[in-house]
């Protein structure tokens, strides 16, 4: 068989695996606890083969381990198993300073990501967001990435499905406002300093900034008790920090991309953050201390397991290598 | 005048900008106040040159029939959809409901999410292939990445459970993260302070000049 | 048409497109990223048209009872931009890059030399022990203390890595180390959890089986 046919046959398997996902296999889908142990024994097996292979120097393929992975990720979907999850100091430290805020508070919001990263950050924003609302804190929203506004207003949606009282409760232009993008990264900050309405002479829906009557009378930082800002790279966190707290004396913490967060852990060390919610675990431990359970807990188990592989295959990978250089020697 | 006038732009702008650190007062905060507004505005028109060059290239490889050209013709008709429904839209353009919102969920989510997320994979396939405890340095490399691998989702407590809470896996991770890695990651960051402070320097003085091209 | 339903369809597609690139480069991943480039420019290219040029400019400079003049300035800087799609006259928009480059010098100086620098030395110069510490915390400060010096005499290379030096350059070497460690595990998390996004919008929002 020509390599041209064993594409068409596997297109073909992989469209028939995706009509029977959405019209044969029950909805949803749960494996039984005793499906869930064979299947980790299963996948136990197989690290075996790839371990013994490895080590007669037949290296797997590399689509091999991308189906391994994606294996990992999926299949704790449909399985039930209770985590232990511990709160870190660092969520800790910002749940703490959102508890302090009396009712009535003015938090500004930065939603400085996009798509890509919604999946580590949307959960902090959705479970903040509901916090803020059922709190009386008073949100005022906006992005020095053009898609954050957006995420912002999912994250809004979200607070409403979740706890639908909120959508009678919460006011748009006097219980939050989302004041939109602007241009100009780390610049915007520093004009925001100088006034908020420089920078945001409108919202994002045009209305203008007088007339807003939650921020007509916020002038800069000064008004501001409190900030909390999402990032997933740059102008974020950093800009925030350099500019808006060691500047304009802004209180603050940071939600964070696992791939930002270490870099941004020297500023919590010096204090120049007071929290920060790193990467998934970060949203997990967020979701579990302010009781909002969503995605990011139950991501949690197919997030160990694919760390479970990804330590499998260095592990086998090390195993090989020391076999080789010894048998080098 | 072509290299003589960016130089001086260049330094006017600058020196602005440190000395209303230090003197936040009139006339420095006012210059500073109008040079941020223009940057916003500069930094608008710098995305349309990126968008229209795009466009400008797209269209040349259409016109020259080079390869793959027809995906040229999809990247231009998609941009159109796009701009077109942005406009349509009004100043409300985003709100939830409309076509560019649409847009955006469905196909620019879908896409812009799927492409970075293809990274999980490559980024297994490497720590099978090439992550190695070839001597100490990496040694140290692959163990502090386990420690945060496993100690920062729940499995690592699992592991570990039999110790008391204080000293299972999640806290080790804390621990290297807070202590370990805040120790090396400033010394990072004050060596990248001290390098971009001189660049600056540099720059503003005019002795750096590579922005500036050839001519 | 329910254009939710075919919106999630589509998305499905797309996000499979994309997906089959892990396979070989092929016309269904080609497509994908074609309108991937084009739909990513365009969203740019309105958001800023609506955000930055009528949001701020025509707001501030026309629309605004007190209309603030000095914007023109920038819009003219910014129309100066876009010189650069012309042979001819692209050396003019060297001028609105220079003011790019003197702005952002300007204010990088200042922002790093405070924030990343000075905080962090000042962080860094603390008492190893205050009243009620325990002795782990005082373990942690001399780590700290010790891990930040070592690492900046690693960077220093305008004398050579050896003797008592070399040993402190050595273990600033360790401590990098640990970071990029801790850093190499953040981001397998980092990654992992993209991926999660995906399959949980195509196994959960397209095909209905998570619960």
């Amino acid at each position: 068989m020509n390599t041209r046919m064993k594409e068409i046959i596997a297109t073909v398997a992989i469209v028939a695996f995706f009509l029977i996902c959405k019209y044969v296999l029950p909805k949803p889908l749960e494996f039984s606890p005793l499906v869930s142990n064979l299947i980790i024994g299963a996948m136990a097996v197989v690290f075996i083969i790839i371990l013994i292979r490895t080590l007669q120097g037949k290296y797997i393929e590399r689509r091999i381990v991308f189906l391994l992975v994606g294996i990992a990720l999926l299949l704790p979907f449909f399985m039930q198993f209770d985590l232990p999850l511990q709160v870190s100091p660092e969520v800790k430290a910002t749940y703490d300073a959102l508890e302090s805020l009396p009712p009535g508070s003015k938090v500004l919001a930065s939603f400085d990501y996009d798509p890509p990263s919604a999946p580590e950050l949307q959960p902090m924003a959705d479970a903040f967001m509901q916090y803020a609302f059922e709190n009386d804190l008073k949100v005022i929203i906006m992005g020095l990435w053009p898609q954050g506004p957006q995420q912002a207003n999912q994250s809004i949606e979200a607070a409403f499905v979740a706890n639908p009282a909120l959508r009678e409760k919460v006011e748009y232009g006097v219980d939050y406002v989302n004041l939109g993008f602007q241009a100009g990264n780390e610049f915007v900050i520093v004009g925001m300093g100088k006034g908020f309405r420089s920078m945001f002479p409108t919202d994002m829906n045009g209305t203008p900034y007088d007339s807003i009557p939650l921020v007509k009378n916020i002038t800069n930082f000064g008004n501001i008790d409190f900030s909390l800002n999402f990032s997933a790279g740059k102008p974020g966190t950093v800009e925030w920090v350099q500019v808006g707290v060691d500047r304009y004396k802004l209180r603050m913490a940071a939600g964070n991309t696992a791939v930002q967060a270490p870099a941004v852990y020297p500023y919590l060390n010096a204090g120049q953050i007071v929290g920060l919610m790193g990467g998934m675990s970060g949203a997990a431990e967020f979701e579990k201390i302010t009781g909002k359970t969503g995605k990011a807990t139950t991501y949690l188990l197919s997030q160990s397991s694919a760390h479970l592989v990804v330590i499998g295959l260095i592990i086998i990978g090390n195993v090989a290598f020391f076999r080789e250089k010894k048998g080098g020697k | 005048m072509r290299r003589e006038i960016p130089l001086v732009i260049t330094f006017v702008v600058g020196v602005v900008f440190v000395i209303s650190y230090f003197i936040p007062h009139y006339p420095f905060n006012e210059f500073e106040s109008w040079f941020t507004d223009w940057f916003s505005i500069v930094g608008a028109f710098a995305i349309w040159l990126g968008a229209l060059n795009l466009m400008k290239i797209s269209t040349l490889k259409i016109v020259k029939q080079k390869k793959d050209w027809p995906f040229s013709a999809l990247t231009i008709v998609s941009f159109l959809i796009i701009v077109i429904f942005g406009f349509y839209g009004g100043k409300g353009f985003r709100d939830p409901g409309t076509t560019f919102d649409w847009l955006y969920v469905y196909v620019y989510t879908a896409l812009s999410s799927t492409m970075f997320a293809l990274l999980a994979f490559f980024v297994a396939s490497a720590s099978y292939r090439a992550f190695r405890a070839r001597n100490f340095e990496a040694t140290l490399l692959l163990v502090a990445a386990f420690f945060v691998m496993l100690g920062r989702v729940p499995v690592g407590d699992m592991i570990t459970g039999f110790l008391p809470l204080e000293y299972q896996m999640s806290h080790w991770a804390n621990w290297v993260m807070n202590i370990l890695n805040t120790a090396g990651q400033r010394a990072i960051m004050i060596g990248i302070a001290l390098g971009l402070v001189s660049t600056s320097l540099r720059v503003i003085l005019g002795l750096e000049r590579s922005y500036l091209g050839g001519d | 048409m329910d254009w939710q339903i075919f919106g999630v369809w589509l998305a499905a597609f797309m996000t499979l497109g994309i997906i089959s690139f892990l396979y070989k480069d092929n016309v269904f991943y080609k497509a994908a990223e074609a309108i991937f480039i084009g739909i990513s420019a365009g969203y740019w290219f309105i958001v800023f048209f609506w955000d930055s040029m009528v949001g701020k400019f025509y707001v501030q400079a026309i629309e605004s009872p007190e209309p603030e003049h000095h914007v023109w300035v920038g819009l003219i800087l910014g129309i100066l931009m876009l010189a650069r799609l012309s042979n001819k006259v692209g050396w003019i928009a060297r001028w609105p890059l220079a003011f790019v480059v003197g702005a952002t010098a300007g204010l990088y100086m200042m922002m790093f030399f405070v924030s990343n620098a000075m905080v962090q030395v000042q962080s860094t110069i603390m008492p190893l022990w205050e009243t009620g510490d325990g002795w782990f915390t005082v373990f942690n400060n001399i780590v700290i203390i010790i891990g930040v010096t070592c690492g900046l005499v690693y960077f220093f290379f305008s004398k050579k890595h050896e003797g008592a030096f070399g040993v402190a350059a050595k273990i600033g070497i360790w401590f990098l180390m640990v970071t990029f460690g801790a850093s190499f595990g953040y981001t397998v998390m980092s990654r992992m959890s993209l991926m999660l996004g995906r399959l949980d919008f195509l196994f959960g929002t397209w095909l209905e089986m998570i619960p």
